[in-house]
């Protein structure tokens, strides 16, 4: 019977002060809007750093250190964001990261689309091979392999160049995305192809007008993860810039920032709100295709 | 190991000799000539930036090589012996695996916790909880560690002036700036940062857990606690490994933010694996690629252990999903 009144206490694990827990054997269950009280709390606290950021970012130099904890700033200091994006060179950076972003994106898409819809839809001499292969190295860390990519970069010609950073960054890896099309093109009944083909279309034409159309969903997924993944990338640009800072990322950008004005704490903000932003608006706005990315890795 | 000898009869492994084969080797390759032709791109890129990296990283780490473009001599197992010699690549090994016993556990029921509450039925606004809850899954690590070293900066940071003014502490602790704390502070940011992708985990798994099945249990008179221990939890089992084993992947990549917030320091006491790799290969005066190779490929067969070891879990947790 003692557990009949237990099940209150379980929402409230390792969240609420000792203090509410004892008399937990007064409530029955927890009225759901303690629950809710207790989550935007939580939840409150865990975008802070964020809303710490934002204002810093909109304080004067003196005001970040005086002000304390207060949020709002005294009068908004746009000037921050200025000195961010040219004397710090973020505009630079953001459009460095914009194009190796989307070079990486589309040659992604293109390549991981291809290899996994023959995968899925064809056996040929060596189809067993290269998915044992693709699978074996799913995991293999960008810290484990960078000497050699650096090396191999550099061989092609292409170290010193956003060229070779998007073709590094969309060579290694994406295991994943080739898994989630070869999954979503096995699902797809046959019919429609044969269909194709009836009409007289060849197998160039079948995949890119017939197939790739048809997996719209998964292509957004692969689209919104590589995006995510290369737009946050560090270890890679940052070795590909050592001797070109003009070729820097955001992230790497940053790093280079604070090595330069250690104090200029509003301008750091600033530099680093300009960063995060644009992911975080394609984050709010395709919401879905995040959590089914993240959530496929549990499906499969 | 029973599986395969299982399996292999019955898909007739002399069948492709014997039986009917209509067309050559070559003829076939011809046939199909489309299709590698989309297999091109990934073939070689991959082969390119995964598959010669790794083996590469073999090759490299039997050399002395002082730099990209210098010289290479052959040394044999030389750089083995250096780098098991190292204190601080132990040292460096040891942080690794604390920073993963200990955030791992922690993100996993965090992730639990936070996916079941924002499951209960009658909670408001879930969707923008989850939002807040992941938010800090995309935003971009290298720069969310040089943020947090002004979040936690010992006289103006905003933790430390939170535990000033509340009068917990009389003067700012100097969480990053000091070798006892500057480690755990991490796996705390660490945690912050990535529990969100646990979580998403935790809500997937939950979807598989029919809700009419808890309703009928509360009907007989089972509470929340007794639901969970005798119906949610078992049917969660299954996902708990995997889930577990995911998270043990990710927690042993933390170069990003390890090198943005602390550096490895100070005095060494967060540096992790990628951290010690990076050193040796990209910041000391003269590079030494051959030991950060040897490093890198200890480093990597650690990493397929754990892949092994991932492979039995997921195996048994298949079996025991059959049985249930």
């Amino acid at each position: 019977m003692s557990t009949v009144s237990a099940p209150s206490r379980r929402w409230r694990v390792g969240r609420r002060s000792d203090v509410a827990r004892r008399d937990v054997s007064l409530r029955r269950r927890v009225p759901v809007w303690v629950l809710t009280l207790v989550v935007t709390l939580v939840a409150l606290a865990w975008v802070y750093p964020f809303a710490w950021m934002v204002s810093a970012s909109l304080k004067d130099q003196l005001e970040v250190f005086s002000a304390g904890l207060d949020l709002i700033p005294k009068v908004a200091q746009w000037e921050n964001y200025r000195r961010a994006w040219s004397d710090a060179g973020f505009g630079t950076y953001m459009v460095n990261t914009i194009i190796v972003t989307l070079g990486t994106v589309v040659i992604v898409v293109v390549r991981c689309a291809m290899a996994g819809y023959v995968l899925a839809r064809y056996k040929f001499i060596g189809h067993k091979t290269m998915l044992l292969v693709l699978v074996g190295t799913l995991f293999v860390p960008a810290g484990y392999t960078i000497i050699p990519v650096v090396e191999i970069t550099q061989r092609l010609g292409l170290l010193n160049s956003l060229t070779g950073m998007v073709i590094a960054l969309s060579g290694g890896g994406q295991v994943a995305s080739i898994l989630l099309y070869l999954g979503y093109f096995r699902g797809i009944p046959r019919e429609l192809e044969e269909a194709a083909i009836i009409d007289g279309a060849g197998f160039f034409t079948v995949f890119f007008r017939v197939m790739l159309p048809l997996a719209g969903p998964v292509t957004a997924t692969v689209v919104v993860l590589t995006f995510l993944n290369t737009w946050n990338a560090f270890l890679l640009p940052l070795v590909f810039t050592f001797s070109r800072p003009d070729l820097r990322t955001l992230s790497v950008g940053m790093q280079a920032f604070l090595g330069q004005n250690s104090v200029d704490w509003s301008g750091m903000a600033a530099a680093a709100t300009i960063s995060i932003v644009p992911i975080v608006l394609l984050f709010l706005f395709l919401q879905r295709y995040f959590f089914d990315g993240i959530a496929g890795a549990i499906k499969s | 190991m029973t599986a395969s000898t299982t399996g292999a009869p019955a898909t007739g492994a002399l069948a492709p000799r014997q039986g009917p084969r209509r067309i050559g080797t070559l003829a076939r390759l011809w046939r199909d000539r489309w299709i590698y032709v989309f297999l091109l791109p990934t073939l070689v890129l991959y082969g390119l930036y995964t598959l010669w990296p790794v083996a590469a990283s073999w090759w490299y780490s039997l050399l002395q090589w002082n730099g990209f473009g210098s010289p290479q001599t052959f040394v044999g197992l030389q750089n083995y012996a250096d780098v098991f010699r190292d204190s601080l690549f132990w040292n460096s090994f040891k942080i690794t695996f604390l920073f993963m016993l200990v955030t791992v556990p922690v993100r996993v029921l965090i992730g639990l916790v936070l996916a079941m509450v924002l499951n209960h039925p009658r909670l408001p606004f879930q969707r923008i909880f989850r939002t807040a809850f992941f938010l800090p899954v995309v935003t971009t690590t290298a720069i969310v560690g040089v943020v947090m070293q002004f979040v936690f900066d010992p006289a103006s940071g905003p933790v430390n002036l939170a535990l000033v003014d509340s009068g917990l502490r009389d003067q700012g602790i100097d969480f990053l700036g000091s070798s006892s704390t500057a480690l755990w502070t991490v796996m705390g940011v660490h945690t912050w940062k990535w529990v969100g992708v646990t979580m998403i985990y935790w809500l997937a798994a939950l979807q598989t857990v029919p809700r009419d099945l808890q309703e009928a249990a509360q009907v007989d008179g089972a509470g929340t606690f007794k639901v969970f221990r005798h119906i949610t939890f078992p049917l969660l089992m299954p996902f708990l490994v995997i889930i577990t084993l995911l998270t043990i992947e990710q927690n042993l990549q933390i170069f990003d933010l390890m090198l943005t917030m602390t550096g490895g320091g100070p005095y060494y006491s967060t540096e992790v694996i990628e951290v010690y790799i990076y050193r040796w290969a990209f910041t000391t005066s003269v590079p030494q690629l051959g030991f950060a190779s040897a490093a890198a490929v200890i480093f990597g067969v650690m990493l397929l252990l754990v892949g092994l070891v991932q492979l039995a879990g997921v195996r048994a947790a298949r079996r025991r999903a059959g049985v249930v």
